[in-house]
């Protein structure tokens, strides 16, 4: 165990070098700066601001900065000050964005595991009913819609037609509740899907057999026998679904205008805001890192039959 | 299938001694092989195919949609640039005819007084209305708009679906937008293609060191939160200099942005292609091809690659909604296709922009993201039924 995370660590550092320098080399290759708007800004102020930002070293030396920076300052001043946002550090509008995200994406998360696997249980148990063909179109449905026409349907619906959740804002649940819906749907789908089929396999095997022959109930055959073994490609599944929700919560965000971490990379993609991008990016790479990490230790956890290594 | 009792009589024939007898019988058993005709794989597919009722009314919703999109120019639609501020912006779905342009829009040109000559006013006029009516299209499309110019003159289909706040046609503009969303499925996915069965095909017959290099180099851009890098990309795609020096080149954004799409899709083809090689080559006609003397090459294009063909058809259907997606995902942020050319994320993001808490344009958003959410959800079944088709090991997954 202690050694597959290490080994993990040392794939982590080398995906977050890589990404690191990709992204550096593609933020500069961009011919002009941040600072050339329509306004051209006096000789004097803009050498002061490309002081500021370490902007007038050479490229080299900006690329071995950028990582000295990183590897050696605590958390909190990794990443220097934001060019767009000028009164924040970069760290301070990720700290600022990142609870945002984090609550959006678990919330949909939950929503989509909740709902995709009752209903994908449901589906198999009740296989080739009107309620299993009603659920799988749902899921269908729901995969094949883009997250972004659902939720531009939703805020025409919900907010302005039939009006129960407000337009936008953050803090309260009722605020969460249709982004996160809107987020978590595609996921929900897939979910009850995997779940489905990984149930119609078990289903069909000796040990339910036997389990139902010394009288279980079939709930309790379903909740602790079946479902255990039916929930595996769900978990293997985690991995990628975190990646979609990552890549997800840009577009939510931007619709429901939520003071996320998304809204602020595409802004800072736009606008050359090179430290504020590629902190946002390098959070994402260790988000999503961590993530797969987890997700395949906890497919040890639920089969004992798989060594993580 | 063959007939086995037909077989099974062939021991009881007297044995041919000399070489002439031997020949004949051979000759018999080839002319009976002959006869026998087997269910190929895809003969097999399309059968099981045709049952699955979901599939065949996808792709038949998906070949309407296809011709439909391809023949555009030729339907009698509105104009999907033209502008009408003032009097039409915004204006709800409706029934009423409107003629495709108003005459006001030979005003201002500076020839058209200066002709006398009849056909030669008629070319001029067809000239402007080709160039303002549309927004820069090809040799075949301007072909077709003027067969459609002299087969429907200036009759045209009214705003079924409303128009949007610049006064412009949204049935119109849905069906331009679909050559775009398509012809970017269709493109980056072969992209995609190309390099995904390439770099698997490869990796996974030259097996060992290369191999494992290969396919670690996979896992790791697998790590890379992809969209982000692909947005910077785009940005820089998009900056005025760049974007001329690649016009230099003859390459317009949009190649640039199918290439780049097709560019982040190949990861799983190239897997399973890999797989499905490592599996193969091993094959006993792979090392049949090799004591003759094939090169790699040949035994790869050849010999594993058409046998590799069903699933990467399979995966090949999931990825083009997949792509489509991410297309109008793109379009959607503002980092996509760009106005005056539409797609379907683009025109469902003009319909947001235009939301406010006094009206909402319902319209703009509905048209645009239902056929999206349609054509997906089309070749999504249809991707299933393939799927279970070609692939019956895989069936429900």
């Amino acid at each position: 165990m202690f050694a597959f995370l290490l080994r993990r660590l040392g794939w982590a550092i080398l995906t977050v070098w890589i990404v690191y320098t990709v992204t550096f080399f593609l933020m500069r290759s961009v011919p002009g700066g941040p600072f050339d708007g329509e306004r051209q800004l006096p000789e004097e102020v803009e050498r002061n601001l490309l002081e500021k930002y370490n902007l007038n070293d050479p490229v080299h030396i900006q690329y071995f900065n950028g990582i000295r920076d990183i590897v050696a300052n605590p958390i909190g001043e990794k990443f220097g000050p934001s060019i767009r946002l000028a009164d924040y550090n970069v760290d301070e509008v990720i700290a600022q964005g990142f609870p945002v995200s984090a609550s959006l994406g678990i919330f949909a998360m939950v929503f989509a595991l909740l709902l995709g696997m009752t209903s994908g249980v449901i589906s198999a148990i009740k296989r080739n009913s009107a309620l299993d063909v009603g659920f799988m179109a749902a899921a269908t449905l729901g995969i094949s819609v883009p997250s972004f026409v659902l939720a531009s349907v939703a805020v025409i619906v919900f907010v302005f037609w039939i009006p129960i959740f407000p337009a936008a804002g953050w803090g309260e649940l009722s605020q969460i509740l249709l982004p996160a819906l809107c987020l978590g749907a595609p996921f929900a789908g897939y979910i009850a899907r995997l779940t489905r089929t990984g149930m119609l396999e078990v289903l069909g095997q000796d040990y339910i057999r036997t389990a139902y022959a010394k009288g279980l109930a079939t709930r309790r055959v379903v909740v602790r026998h079946a479902l255990r073994g039916a929930i595996l490609p769900v978990v293997s599944y985690l991995g990628p679904a975190v990646a979609g929700i990552l890549t997800g919560s840009l577009i939510v965000e931007r619709i429901f205008y939520l003071p996320g971490m998304g809204s602020h990379f595409i802004e800072a993609a736009l606008q050359r805001d090179y430290p504020l991008a590629m902190g946002m990016v390098l959070v994402y790479t260790c988000l999503l890192y961590v993530m797969n990490t987890l997700v395949d230790i906890s497919y040890g956890v639920i089969d004992p039959r798989v060594k993580v290594e | 299938m063959s007939d086995v009792s037909d077989n099974a009589e062939l021991p009881n024939q007297p044995v041919p001694d000399t070489g002439k007898r031997d020949l004949e019988y051979y000759a018999r058993i080839l002319e009976e092989a002959r006869s026998i005709k087997g269910t190929s794989l895809w003969q097999d597919a399309w059968k099981q195919l045709k049952r699955n009722r979901a599939a065949m009314v996808s792709l038949v919703f998906l070949i309407l949609l296809a011709v439909l999109a391809f023949f555009t120019p030729l339907l009698p639609l509105q104009s999907p640039i033209y502008q009408d501020i003032e009097q039409r912006q915004l204006s709800a779905p409706s029934f009423s005819a409107i003629p495709l342009y108003p005459e006001s829009i030979f005003e201002n040109d500076e020839q058209l007084p200066k002709l006398s000559n009849e056909s030669e006013i008629a070319s001029r006029k067809q000239e402007i209305l080709v160039t303002t009516l549309w927004n820069n299209p090809g040799t075949v499309s301007q072909w077709l708009i003027k067969l459609r110019l002299s087969v429907f003159g200036t009759w045209s289909i009214p705003s079924l679906c409303g128009t949007d706040n610049l006064g412009r046609d949204v049935l119109s503009r849905v069906f331009w937008g679909a050559r775009v969303s398509i012809i970017v499925g269709i493109v980056a996915t072969f992209v995609s293609l190309l390099i995904g069965v390439s770099y698997g095909a490869i990796s996974g017959f030259m097996g060992g060191k290369v191999d494992n290099i290969m396919m670690r180099i996979v896992d790791v851009i697998y790590s890379v939160p992809f969209i982000f890098v692909v947005i910077f990309m785009i940005t820089i795609v998009k900056e005025d200099q760049i974007s001329a020096v690649l016009e230099k080149w003859g390459i317009d954004q949009i190649k640039v942005f199918f290439i780049m799409i097709g560019m982040i899709y190949w990861l799983t083809m190239a897997r399973v292609v890999r797989g499905q090689v490592i599996s193969l080559k091993n094959e006993q006609f792979v090392e049949a091809a090799r004591t003759i003397g094939a090169s790699p090459t040949r035994i790869i294009f050849k010999h594993l690659i058409p046998n590799v063909m069903g699933i990467v058809i399979v995966y090949l259907t999931l990825t083009i909604p997949a792509v489509m997606r991410f297309e109008a995902f793109l379009s959607f942020l503002g980092l996509g296709v760009e106005a005056p050319d539409v797609s379907w994320g683009l025109l469902v993001n003009e319909g947001i922009q235009v939301i406010t808490p006094i009206k909402t344009y319902g319209w703009l958003v509905l048209y645009p993201g239902l056929t999206l959410a349609l054509t997906l959800f089309a070749l999504s079944f249809l991707g299933d039924g393939l799927r279970d088709a070609l692939d019956p090991k895989m069936k429900n997954k």
